[in-house]
């Protein structure tokens, strides 16, 4: 490695990928060197940033520039600017919402700025292809601690006195899953890494393997110690290529220079890690159906106890945590249970990554101490809603998460608060909505993706998530009943009662919680057969007002199903019968001549 | 690095220590920071040899925690070459009409001995910016 004066750090997450940012890096890189810089200016691939929203970025070193939105048309400039004449480059750089000065430096940016970072410590800092690098930054230094100075015993104190719960969703203690596991008697114990993310709209897990790969290998090996493991699995879901390769490469390299494998640094220990691509089925995350998936057989999860602390992978001793708690893990065991006790709530322990995406002007992802609330993750890092709408709730925790409206906004983030609200911490999605978005249409859309991913071995989850799925979309549609609110708090109720897995308990979460907090918007469709946010389409419609129209034909060419009708300078009229309700005629229109009805009872068809 | 040679804990230490030091930079933190003035007079009147000099002395003397940036015209065209040297926690000091030779007295003597090279000062400290 050499010594240079600069150093640029391409965001190569999949956001950034998806955005080109190898091709930034490829120019920065044939730039530099057609400037003779390149023996000065080092440029490298990092894990993700974060801030997706702005991508593709470049972070430049020790200057502490943030520069975003990147185009290869821009790089010429830059590196003669910034690298050659030392002059930062104000257009490229990030200006806030509503203000005009850009703001220069990554620490200054609201989005950056009350963020925490644990688990992403080294995202956007090192190469995540490069295990030297995460050495440099007290890599594998836990796991030297762990193998040589601590007892198993040890080790599972310390991450009992942390307090750490499991990232995954449910929050069970982390050290007293792994103290049932250790006390058992059957061998060989395995380890697994639940890499199964399959929750709308969540990358969490995704930007930490891609990001930081050896603090999960790292987090592993001392779990492996912990419950006496030599062999362990991680599992990724097939859609997440990039996290795919980098683990393989990480694993390769730990291999390589005896992290892995035998004899771990010298120390007599022994572990191995393999990976095993799933084909992405929501359920697959549950623990039991994942280890049935890793067995070569159908994902399906099965009655507990025992739990796979007792009987697990092949009917052995397995611990099974996400891939958050085990890059949580390494932090912990280096810098001690106390540093970790003294982060976040009395009851939930340090800090949590959030995939903050929906209607929000700093989509990303965001790691915060717990206990912070949703109005600064909302309002402080998350900049608050785009054109200045209203914030309307925020969907947490995924499919089996709730809506929480604007009054929870003060509603502090731990395990318990979300739970009791009717949310849960789940692995870490937020959706934010405007006041635009229907309650009602929403709870539609999980459903829908509920039924789909329910693995159909319960009747009260195959056959609760798809009747309620139909119940909320005939209200959607206009055919709702008053009685229908009762039968889809019942179902959901079952459906919670009497499933086996976590899919089919929480199932209900999304018709629960908007009926809990919006049940106004769910009698609106009913009784005034009316849609609020002016979503659901069959309870709109779109009509010229004669007096306004001047016959101009816009929207008739705009009209992609052809049910306008009208001579030039005549009044137009649109077909109700063959609208799609797409609204394509009310954007084109030039003189605000189409309405959208949506207050008045409209006659179903 | 990609050598088949199992680490031992004390090689993992070596390493971290190795790298590191190559990476303080990517925490933005250092002893000292020396800004060349390379706008394009500074350039006119040699700033890339003063960069090299103090590059050259940089990997010489084998430290790592020393930051070099590169800076726009500081308004005094007819000093340049210029640098700036902050040390940490003190104020910052320009130094004008550089050759590289000096450039290397200004490192030995002031980055890593800490005492102004007084001959070749300019200024010490830096504009009011409103």
């Amino acid at each position: 490695m050499k010594q240079y004066r600069a150093h640029l750090l391409v965001c190569a997450g999949t956001g950034c990928v998806s955005c080109g940012s190898f091709k930034i890096k490829e120019a920065l890189e044939s730039e530099i060197k057609k400037r003779n810089l390149q023996d000065e200016v080092q440029v490298v691939a990092t894990g993700c940033n974060g801030f997706c929203e702005r991508g593709p970025i470049v972070m430049v070193q020790p200057d502490g520039i943030f520069y975003q939105l990147l185009k290869v048309e821009d790089v010429p400039h830059l590196v003669e600017e910034h690298l050659l004449k030392g002059r930062p480059v104000k257009k490229l750089m990030y200006v806030p919402p509503a203000e005009e000065q850009p703001v220069p430096k990554m620490k200054d940016i609201e989005f950056f700025k009350h963020q925490r970072l644990i688990v992403l410590r080294n995202r956007g800092r090192i190469d995540p292809e490069k295990v030297e690098e995460y050495i440099a930054f007290d890599g594998y230094e836990a796991m030297a601690k762990a193998l040589t100075e601590m007892t198993p015993a040890a080790i599972i104190d310390e991450i009992l006195f942390s307090g750490l719960r499991g990232r995954g969703g449910a929050g069970f203690p982390t050290g007293k899953k792994w103290a049932v596991c250790a006390k058992e008697k059957g061998t060989p114990k395995y380890l697994i890494c639940n890499g199964d993310e399959g929750d709308p709209g969540a990358f969490m897990d995704r930007s930490v393997l891609e990001a930081d790969p050896h603090a999960v290998l790292e987090g592993m090996v001392i779990g492996a110690k912990a419950i006496g493991a030599s062999k362990g699995y991680v599992y990724i879901r097939h859609e997440y290529p990039l996290a795919l390769k980098r683990v393989e490469i990480a694993i390769a390299q730990a291999h390589d220079n005896g992290l892995l494998g035998e004899d771990i640094l010298g120390t007599g220990f022994s572990f191995d890690l393999e990976i095993v691509q799933g084909a992405g089925a929501f359920v697959s995350g549950e623990e039991s159906a994942l280890i049935a998936s890793i067995e070569g057989r159908i994902a399906m999860p099965r009655q507990r106890p025992p739990y796979p602390a007792q009987k697990g992978l092949w009917g052995k001793p397995t611990v099974i945590n996400n891939v958050e708690t085990w890059a949580t893990v390494p932090n912990i065991i280096r810098r001690g249970a106390d540093w970790f006790q003294g982060l976040g709530t009395e009851t939930s322990k340090g800090t949590k990554i959030f995939s903050l995406v929906g209607k929000i002007n700093n989509t990303g992802l965001v790691e915060v101490p717990m206990g912070i609330t949703l109005r600064e993750i909302v309002y402080g890092i998350g900049g608050g809603i785009p054109d200045k709408r209203d914030f309307k709730a925020i969907q947490i925790g995924g499919p089996s998460g709730g809506c929480l409206p604007a009054k929870l906004l003060d509603l502090p983030v731990d395990y318990e608060s979300l739970t009791a609200a009717g949310a849960m911490m789940g692995s870490g999605g937020m959706i934010v909505m405007d006041d635009k978005t229907c309650m009602v249409d929403i709870a539609k859309y999980f459903l829908n993706f509920l039924q789909d991913e329910s693995c159909g071995k319960c009747v009260s989850c195959r056959e609760g998530t798809q009747r309620m799925y139909e119940i909320v979309k005939g209200i959607t549609e206009g055919k709702g009943k008053e009685s229908d609110l009762a039968l889809l708090e019942e179902l959901a109720t079952i459906c919670k009662d009497a499933s086996m897995c976590a899919l089919g308990q929480t199932a209900g979460n999304p018709v629960l919680t908007t009926l809990r907090y919006f049940r106004h918007e769910y009698e609106a469709h009913i009784l005034d057969k009316r849609c609020p946010a002016g979503v659901c389409k069959s309870l709109i419609r779109y009509v010229v007002l004669a007096e306004k129209c001047t016959g101009c034909q816009s929207c008739k060419k705009a009209c992609p199903n052809d049910c306008i009708k009208g001579t030039l300078k005549d009044v137009h009229l649109i077909d109700q019968t063959k609208c799609i309700k797409c609204g394509a005629c009310k954007e084109a229109c030039r003189f605000e001549a189409i309405e959208e009805q949506r207050e008045e009872a409209i006659q179903i068809v | 690095m990609a050598g088949k040679k199992k680490l031992s804990i004390q090689d993992l230490a070596k390493i971290r220590e190795k790298t590191k030091s190559m990476m303080t930079i990517r925490e933005g933190e250092g002893r000292a920071r020396v800004t060349v003035h390379m706008g394009t007079c500074g350039i006119a009147a040699g700033a890339r040899d003063i960069m090299d000099a103090l590059l050259g002395e940089i990997s010489k003397a084998k430290i790592q925690d020393v930051i070099v940036t590169t800076s726009g015209c500081a308004g005094l065209c007819n000093a340049e070459p210029m640098a700036t040297v902050e040390i940490k926690n003190q104020p910052p000091v320009k130094y004008g009409h550089l050759t590289p030779e000096k450039m290397q007295k200004i490192f030995v003597q002031h980055i890593l001995g800490g005492k102004m090279v007084t001959d070749l000062v300019l200024a010490v400290g830096s504009e009011t910016v409103y």
